[in-house]
């Protein structure tokens, strides 16, 4: 098309060079054809006598037209990618849409066609723009941070991807449809972060806020005919902005320490209470056995008497001397002994008790009545005073190892 | 040859009439036809038209949804005399290209400025009646709605209709952000500090509890225990009564017997006797004792 409006021009400009140029076109494409000696023949002696051979000339011409024509003709083929449609103008008016595969349309000027990808994921970044293949992406503040319903500020960047479902609506109807995306986005996205209170949008209610927002992010371009179609909306990142962050996280990790704590009672708990369980069968238990001991005791003590009583019945008197002879024996053989006889004597003696003790307690097998001096001057009052003092004293260092 | 040239050249003065005798109107276009400056027809279906060259020229205008967008934010005060910025988008078409061309000299950058004109009107009534939290939240789409008609209702006579009046961001300007943060930072360690308390508080009930339960498993089988050790009691208490019970006197005597022996063992126990008791009666004679 390009090059017969150039045709055009040099025309306009100069007819009387179109012989030449023609003639130029009849030898090339004649030479192509294998008619070279004929051509040049017929077409360099007449530049005058042209009328007398008009049959050999106009075969050219003819030609020429033909080639012209069915190069024309070629300019109308097109390819339709797969995922693609071509939709076909004719006149400016859209008469059809044609599917993937090679394809003609009447060239130009009647007919033209524009091949639209329907199948092309495009992807939109709001509140982010990730620089080519690098993982790194940069913040745009403007776009990311938004109002809540509870009046606070968080900073939310997301993903848009979406191809189109109709090819007519998306070329006719908006000037740059690509472009409304943008503006549906960032609207849709506001308007439900809008009406949602911070800790919902930050953390339980992410992806419910995604999926409200491609809802109506594809209402909104319904309604303008765009004939996109909204594939997902993914979250990339919800967080509260830089400025207060910290104390976010500080929220997060008291909640931790919250769990911690409350695991560091149990664990206090699953401490003490089976040590208790430990405790408490070990008090049954040994109640248990003292009950049994005593029982049999009792059972014990009580048939030894019941058959000591058996024999008492027989000869009680007999029986009561020899027990009580010989309890003396034994207590008597045991003990250290002083026999004292104060009726005869009226004055008080000396009895060094203290003495018999101490010489006592290194064991010696010495028989204490034997050395000991009988004085007759003692103060029993005194002794049993003594007595109870030391009693005392010992009672008192007892209690204080108790402390 | 002369003759082929004058055909071909006849050909091109032909085509080049017929291109200045016919136009197309595309899909996404509407156009107007003038003559002398006058507007004689309006064509709006896509498609071959002829018009007379020279005399009559063609404008075209675009039939598609068009978008302008509000980049620069604008202040609004709300009904707390709060500023927030706001700005927005506007999908607007061009119905009656008459009118259009008329009214803004088909000029769209002129078009666009009385659209926004007008919508910042209705944004400044609308956002003059609402609070913040109105205007973020809860009537949002309202807001939206009543700006859509009442600027659809103001630029009919401009040829121009508008589709929809979108608000995109509702900011706090940066000095009320920076209170906001403030606010939100406070709130934040009061979370946090509420939690603490929390965590403290739920350990020391775990604990509490916890003891409370060994308090009472203790204390219970200590009762157990008890019960037992009185059952036990009980019992060895009436097996004695029954075995004693035969003969109290021979009993007392028989128990008391055993007690000395059992209390008096040591050598450090020293007894003082008299030759008189009835243990040594042999011991001071061998006489037959008379009661």
């Amino acid at each position: 098309m390009a090059k017969n409006s150039e045709q055009n021009n040099n025309q306009d400009q100069g007819p009387p060079d179109l012989d030449e140029l023609l003639n130029d076109l009849g030898k090339k494409i004649g030479r192509l054809f294998g008619r070279k000696e004929s051509a040049q023949k017929n077409s360099k002696p007449n530049n005058e006598g042209s009328q007398s051979k008009t049959p050999q000339d106009q075969l050219p011409v003819t030609t020429i037209v033909l080639i012209v024509a069915l190069i024309w003709a070629a300019t109308g083929f097109y390819i339709v990618d797969q995922g693609s449609r071509g939709v076909v103008l004719r006149f400016g008016k859209n008469t059809e849409v044609t599917m993937p595969g090679p394809r003609w349309h009447i060239p130009f000027p009647v007919e033209s066609v524009e091949v639209v990808n329907l199948e092309q994921v495009r992807t939109l970044e709001v509140g982010y723009r990730s620089s080519g293949n690098s993982v790194a992406r940069s913040k745009e503040l403007r776009e990311s941070l938004m109002l809540t319903d509870d009046e606070n500020i968080i900073d939310l960047q997301f993903a848009v991807q979406y191809n189109l479902k109709s090819a007519e609506n998306f070329l006719f109807n908006n000037r740059s449809a690509d472009a409304s995306v943008r503006g549906a986005a960032e609207s849709a996205i506001r308007e439900i972060v809008g009406k949602s209170k911070m800790d919902f949008a930050l953390y339980e209610g992410r992806e419910e806020i995604a999926v409200k927002a491609k809802k109506l992010m594809q209402e909104i371009l319904d309604r303008y005919d765009t004939g996109i179609n909204v594939t997902s909306v993914t979250m990339q990142n919800a967080q509260p902005p830089e400025q207060v962050q910290a104390s976010f996280d500080d929220a997060v990790k008291a909640k931790q320490d919250l769990e911690r704590q409350k695991n560091e009672g149990q664990a206090y708990a699953n401490d003490i209470i089976p040590k208790a369980k430990g405790a408490a069968s070990r008090l049954t238990s040994e109640a248990q056995g003292y009950r049994v001991k005593v029982e049999s005791e009792a059972k014990g003590n009580a048939s030894r008497f019941e058959q000591i009583l058996t024999q008492y019945n027989r000869a009680p008197e007999v029986m009561r001397d020899r027990i009580y002879i010989e309890a003396q024996e034994q207590i008597l053989s045991n003990i250290s002994k002083v026999i004292v006889d104060q009726k005869n004597s009226n004055s008080l003696f000396y009895l060094p008790l203290d003495k018999l003790i101490q010489q006592t307690s290194p064991g010696s097998k010495e028989n204490i009545s034997s050395t000991i001096n009988v004085s007759p001057q003692v103060d029993m009052n005194q002794t049993s005073l003594q007595n109870l003092e030391r009693s005392r004293d010992a009672f008192k260092s007892r209690e204080r190892e108790l402390r | 040859m002369k003759k082929i040239t004058y055909l071909a050249v006849g050909f091109l003065i032909a085509i080049m009439m017929l291109a200045a005798s016919t136009f197309t109107v595309d899909q996404r276009e509407h156009a107007i036809v003038f003559r002398l400056g006058e507007i004689v027809s309006i064509k709006k279906e896509p498609g071959l038209y002829f018009k007379t060259p020279l005399i009559e020229n063609v404008r075209f205008f675009d039939n598609r949804i068009l978008t302008l967008n509000v980049q620069e934010a604008d202040r609004f005060i709300t009904s707390e005399k709060k500023n927030v910025l706001v700005d927005s988008f506007i999908k607007w078409k061009i119905i009656d290209p008459a009118k259009y061309y008329v009214s803004v000299k088909g000029d769209e950058i002129q078009a666009e400025r009385r659209i926004s004109q007008t919508v910042n009107d209705g944004l400044r009534a609308e956002f003059g009646k609402r609070t913040i939290h109105d205007v973020v939240s809860g009537e949002r789409t309202e807001i939206m709605q009543i700006l859509t008609e009442r600027a659809d209702r103001d630029l009919r006579s401009l040829g121009i209709q508008i589709l929809d009046v979108r608000l995109r961001r509702v900011d706090l300007p940066k000095e009320v952000s920076e209170s906001v943060y403030q606010r939100m930072d406070a709130e934040r360690k009061s979370v946090a500090n509420e939690l603490r308390s929390q965590g403290f508080a739920a350990s020391e009930k775990i604990r509490a509890d916890a003891e409370k339960q060994r308090d009472i498993i203790v204390a219970e089988a200590y009762k157990e225990a008890q019960k037992l050790k009185g059952d036990g009691d009980a019992k060895a208490a009436e097996i004695y009564a029954n075995a004693y019970g035969k003969n109290p006197e021979f009993y007392a005597f028989y128990r008391s017997i055993e007690a000395y022996k059992n209390s008096f063992k040591d050598k450090s126990d020293v007894m003082v006797l008299e030759p008189t008791s009835d243990f040594l009666k042999y011991f001071r004679s061998s006489k037959k004792k008379k009661e």
